[in-house]
């Protein structure tokens, strides 16, 4: 059957808040608006107000209720609008949600989820298009998805709430109206490990979220022309799947990763290490990276659409990696 | 409510003033290292509240939190053991002054960002209500606590999602070096709680007898209204804010007339006027305590280093 990504992130929190009566949703507009992205219609109504929070516009406070609500003994999913405002949710993810474990000896377990779309592209200007997956994939002891199929969409979320530690889950804005065909039952498969989408031998592309479907229409292009293009998509930030990644790249030799956070001090570049760490010796080009340009996203469509990479600008890319 | 005796209360602010007078002392033996802030002064509040604490309630308190955990019932032993750094502290020597957890004794921090635990608290609170389970859910925090946004938010949802916890002010007058009327606008802090339809009281915090009555009435309220509620005690540290304060914005003279109501010298003297308790008792006290904390010291300083190998432990529940 058919599904949007969108219907994929509805069954997956209508499974979980059926199966586990712990299980609560807490946000901004996540009731009676029905959810900023129309995720959530209709949950109120079915659920209830104690399970569907409404919440004010509180991020520090309602993440931290989320903290302690997951210390004891509820299975809170925190729902922050955008990526953007998690920023002020900061504080409470970084210096409590993730440390609370190790600061306390292992004592403190938070077993708490926190969704929030991400992304650009849609000409919001530069304070609603942030891309920091990557940049929370920074900090130990939290786990990062980003899910960048329906079926991850759908099946992502079930394997979060089964983790004791937090894991945030970053949705792309751009991908709701997406649809694939997916089967009956949410996938069986550990969200946490990295997936090869197309298998390859040119060259190993290595992608998340939003840049997936970029990557495999540029895989596309090549196909035509008899180069097959290995296409990873990670899926999980943190912790990283380097056996996915390093068996690629010791069998295709050549490596590009697209990310869409910015280049400086960024997820790219600690994949890009850790394929110089590990696999030297295996590469017959450097490693090749396209980011988001080093400027806040600009508003008029041609500047943000030069502003993000693009499926032509990777195909120009792996070209001059191939030549 | 089982009420502890008034012997038993003077004892537990005895333990507590004996324990961070030796923390200093080891502080500057370097046994003792990093931030450390002393609760001298203050034993009252923590005495009092915790006083009305049963095993199953939920505690949140601050990096000033010694006394909290002492008396949730964490060892003397655990805590020194966690200040010098030693794996058979509370926290296994990860923690340190500031961050003391007790998970079987539910003392969840031990928190040293200024306010952060109070919405923890709140979702503490919010579980043990939507689980039904038997726990009252108290946050210690200071003064200055109450400029910053955590504070507020949490105020405003606690009171519009009916979350049963009490909110515990220590308001000893400063925070670091800035006086409370330096930093609020609205100085009475009851009417900063009722902004949000919060009912607040404020209490003598150098009163323990005073602490426990309105605490109980605060806990009874919140028992009754699925509420919550606002607490001010009005108390005074009388050592530095930590070991590296000058203290430049306060005067001796304001210092001497707060210590002259030091909540441990009071009670004495009302429980000895009121034939509640001997000299000679008193000296027996003090030798218990005295052998409680040396025990401890000497637990602490037996304790162990964790190996360098395990130092990538306790990052996530299981290693990745
Ligand atoms: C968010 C944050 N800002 C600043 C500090 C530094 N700091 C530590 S304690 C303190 C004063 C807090 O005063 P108060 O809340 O009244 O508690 P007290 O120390 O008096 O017990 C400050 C500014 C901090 N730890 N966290």
């Amino acid at each position: 059957m058919k599904m949007t990504y969108r219907e994929a992130l509805r069954e997956g929190l209508k499974n979980a808040l059926e199966e586990n009566p712990n299980v609560f949703l807490v946000g901004e507009d996540v009731g009676a608006y029905g959810g900023t992205y129309a995720v959530t219609k209709g949950f109120l109504e079915t659920y209830g107000p104690e399970r569907i929070m409404d919440a004010p516009l509180s991020e520090v406070g309602f993440t931290g209720i989320g903290i302690g609500a997951a210390m004891g003994g509820l299975r809170p999913i925190v729902e922050i609008m955008t990526v953007n405002f998690s920023l002020l949710a900061l504080d409470q993810i970084i210096n409590s949600a993730a440390i609370l474990r190790h600061m306390s000896g292992g004592q403190i377990s938070v077993p708490l989820v926190i969704r929030m779309t991400t992304g650009g592209g849609r000409q919001l200007g530069a304070q609603h298009s942030h891309s920091f997956e990557g940049w929370y994939a920074h900090i130990p002891g939290i786990k990062i998805l980003a899910p960048a199929t329906v079926e991850d969409a759908r099946s992502c979320l079930s394997y979060a709430l089964k983790d004791p530690d937090p894991v945030l889950i970053f949705e792309h804005a751009l991908l709701l109206n997406t649809s694939e065909e997916v089967g009956e039952l949410p996938e069986i498969r550990s969200p946490f490990k990295a997936v090869v989408r197309k298998s390859g031998t040119a060259l190993t592309l290595i992608t998340y979220g939003g840049m997936l479907n970029r990557c495999l229409e540029a895989a596309k292009e090549f196909e035509k022309l008899g180069k097959e293009i290995e296409v990873i998509d990670l899926r999980c930030l943190r912790p990283l799947d380097n056996e996915t990644i390093f068996q690629s790249v010791k069998k295709n030799h050549r490596v590009l990763i697209v990310d869409e956070g910015w280049k400086s001090g960024s997820l790219s570049a600690e994949i890009s290490a850790r394929i110089m760490e590990n696999c030297f010796f295996d590469l017959d080009a450097p490693v090749e990276r396209l980011c988001r340009r080093e400027v806040p996203i600009p508003y008029a469509r041609h500047l943000e659409l030069a502003a993000i990479p693009q499926a032509d600008e990777i195909i120009k890319k792996i070209q001059e990696i191939i030549k | 409510m089982a009420l502890l005796d008034h012997v038993t209360l003077l004892l537990n602010m005895m333990r507590i003033r004996r324990m961070e007078e030796v923390c200093a002392e080891l502080y500057t033996q370097e046994k003792i290292r990093g931030f450390l802030h002393l609760y001298i002064g203050e034993e009252a509040v923590a005495a009092g509240v915790l006083s009305l604490m049963r095993p199953q309630d939920n505690v949140m308190a601050t990096y000033r939190e010694h006394g909290h955990a002492l008396l949730k019932g964490v060892s003397a032993k655990q805590i020194l053991a966690e200040m010098f750094g030693k794996v058979e502290g509370c926290s296994h020597g990860r923690g340190g002054s500031m961050h003391l957890f007790s998970s079987v004794n539910r003392f969840f921090g031990g928190n040293a960002i200024v306010a952060s635990g109070i919405p923890q608290a709140a979702g503490l609170a919010l579980a043990a209500k939507r689980l039904k389970e038997d726990r009252h859910t108290v946050c210690f925090f200071g003064e200055g606590a109450m400029a910053e946004g955590a504070f507020h938010e949490t105020m405003n949802m606690a009171e519009l999602w009916k979350i049963p916890l009490l909110f515990c002010c220590e308001n000893n007058l400063y925070a670091m070096g800035t006086a409370l009327k330096r930093s609020q606008s609205q100085m009475d802090l009851v009417k900063k709680a009722n902004a949000y339809n919060v009912t607040a009281n404020s209490v003598d915090g150098m009163n323990i007898i005073e602490v426990i009555e309105k605490t109980q009435i605060a806990l009874d309220f919140i028992k009754r209204e699925q509420r919550p509620y606002f607490l001010e005690f009005k108390t005074y540290r009388f050592r530095p804010h930590s070991m590296f304060d000058p203290e430049l914005y306060r005067n001796k003279e304001e210092v001497m007339n707060w210590k002259e109501k030091c909540p441990i010298l009071t009670f004495k003297g009302h429980l000895l006027q009121k034939n509640m308790i001997s000299e000679l008792q008193i000296q027996e006290l003090t030798l218990k305590v005295e052998k409680e904390i040396q025990e401890a010291i000497i637990f602490a300083e037996q304790g162990t280093w964790e190996p360098i190998e395990d130092l990538e432990k306790h990052v996530y529940e299981n290693d990745l």
